[in-house]
């Protein structure tokens, strides 16, 4: 099924979450426009995790509307399970498990499934097809997780802190890979807290801070002069709150 | 269908992985078996082989129950492995469910080995009421996959559910006479209310041809019962 370029493919409106006294995720709202990279950045706590729950609908928003290519998490979540891909941040695989045998367990869950090998060859994987999961390196290990989160040939990938822990080239080589999968048309949410990562990888970002969307737009608009200097001036906490003050003057 | 094949195959090539589980579950059942019969010792003119093999059939259920399921539960929710899934068509729900059948169909089979054993190595009659020995080997282990499965609901890691799977291995198994095959009058009181306990003394009637007192049985389905109600009411997927 062929979408139209510039509509959208993840929509949040409005959205809240609290756990008990905490507001985890409060009245945020961001769309994501087909085909884009777009990143949700944010310190820890910020929020980023819950809306990427809802999103992915493994939480249940207590109000607001979310939309993941048209069909709602919670409701559709059959469907909605079947186009997306997620890559959850800290999710492990069995230790005994070799990265194929992974790969065709993951592949039996979709109709369609992208082909193993190609996708092994695709993240480098190859040579480690046979080796037990708990003998990969984290770099190898966070690229069989992103193998997996594309096996059913999403239309929409949730990656979740993808490269935290690798180490800088591992760093690159995943930089690399996620313009590829851009290249093949999936719309990515990319969530990091690195600043370099969503300058290079992103179209647009969402800075979260508090639960809330402090600024939103391409990293280029939002950089001054860099985005780290950006994100630093919206979620430092002295310096967010003076930054708040000066809006509502 | 498929998605659960593939993740029972899986589960299963994952359990052929776990030597050590393997010989606990499966091996020392037959082992111990075999020792018992080796020793050709004799209570009250019954042979030690066969007190013991609804015994070892009894720690088979619980090796694989108690102890591995839970473990396993834990351990695929300590590593966000339920979570990942519930992301995927599959479902947290299903792996669970491939790990039960992977769970019982290894208990059936290790229970039918030690039949042989007990059979071609030393003589022991099968079962005289085999429909009768199969329901309570079925209940029993329902039983003790059950009490796994609530375990598994509560334990927050791995090291906890095995530390919980090992502390209730003593109870449950010293009332199915693991240690002391005759167990006093008042032990014996007190075992016939305890799933393995009705479980072994109802296997011993099987053997020889009656049909389990309906008590052991009702003890065995209220126990399924009771813990699986309690496992799906507060089972946690993360």
């Amino acid at each position: 099924m062929m979408m139209h370029t510039g509509s959208t493919a993840i929509e949040v409106e409005r959205l809240c979450k609290r756990y008990g006294p905490k507001i985890a995720v409060d009245d945020v709202s961001f769309t994501v426009v087909e085909g884009e990279i777009f990143g949700l950045l944010g310190r820890n706590g910020a929020g980023k995790s819950t809306t990427v729950d809802c999103v992915a609908g493994l939480r249940a928003p207590d109000s607001g509307r979310i939309r993941v290519a048209g069909l709602d998490p919670r409701r559709d979540r059959a469907r909605l399970r079947r186009l997306l891909g997620v890559q959850l941040q800290e999710s492990q695989l069995q230790d005994k498990l070799t990265a194929a045998e992974a790969m065709r367990l993951y592949a039996s869950f979709y109709d369609q499934p992208a082909d193993i090998d190609d996708l092994l060859a695709m993240l480098d994987l190859t040579e480690k097809r046979n080796t037990w999961y708990r003998r990969l390196s984290g770099g190898q290990k966070q690229r069989l997780s992103i193998a997996l989160a594309l096996i059913g040939r999403p239309r929409v990938a949730i990656l979740d802190e993808l490269t935290t822990g690798l180490d800088p080239v591992a760093r690159r080589d995943t930089w690399r890979l996620i313009d590829q999968i851009r290249n093949t048309g999936v719309t990515i949410m990319l969530i990091t807290h690195f600043m370099t990562e969503a300058e290079r990888l992103c179209d647009r970002v969402a800075i979260m801070h508090g639960g809330r969307v402090v600024a939103l737009g391409t990293p280029a608009e939002l950089g001054r002069p860099t985005l780290e200097d950006a994100f630093i001036a919206l979620t430092d906490h002295t310096l967010a709150d003076h930054t708040l003050t000066d809006r509502r003057s | 269908m498929k998605m659960l094949t593939m993740l029972a195959l899986t589960e299963t090539r994952l359990l052929l992985r776990e030597p050590l589980a393997f010989f606990w579950g499966v091996a020392f059942p037959m082992v111990l078996l075999t020792v018992m019969g080796l020793s050709a010792g004799h209570i009250d003119g019954v042979s030690l082989v066969t007190i013991y093999e609804p015994i070892v059939i009894a720690f088979i259920s619980v090796a694989f129950g108690v102890q591995g399921i839970p473990v396993q539960i834990a351990g695929y929710r300590q590593g966000r492995i339920l979570r990942r899934l519930a992301t995927t068509p599959a479902g947290p729900a299903r792996v669970v469910g491939a790990q039960l059948i992977v769970s019982l169909s290894v208990i059936f089979t290790a229970t039918a080995g030690v039949l042989a054993v007990g059979r071609l190595g030393f003589g022991v009659p099968l079962p005289r009421q085999p429909f009768g020995f199969a329901l309570v080997v079925v209940l029993s282990a329902a039983a003790m996959v059950a009490l796994g499965l609530l375990i598994g609901a509560f334990a927050p890691t791995a090291r906890t559910a095995g530390a919980a799977g090992t502390v209730l291995f003593f109870p449950l198994m010293y009332f199915a006479g693991l240690w002391t095959p005759q167990l006093s009058a008042a032990a014996r009181h007190i075992g016939q209310f305890t799933p393995l306990g009705a479980a072994t003394q109802a296997l011993g009637v099987a053997m020889t041809g009656g049909w389990p007192h309906p008590a052991a049985l009702a003890v065995l389905g209220a126990c399924t019962l009771v813990c699986a109600g309690l496992a799906a009411r507060f089972f946690r997927w993360e």
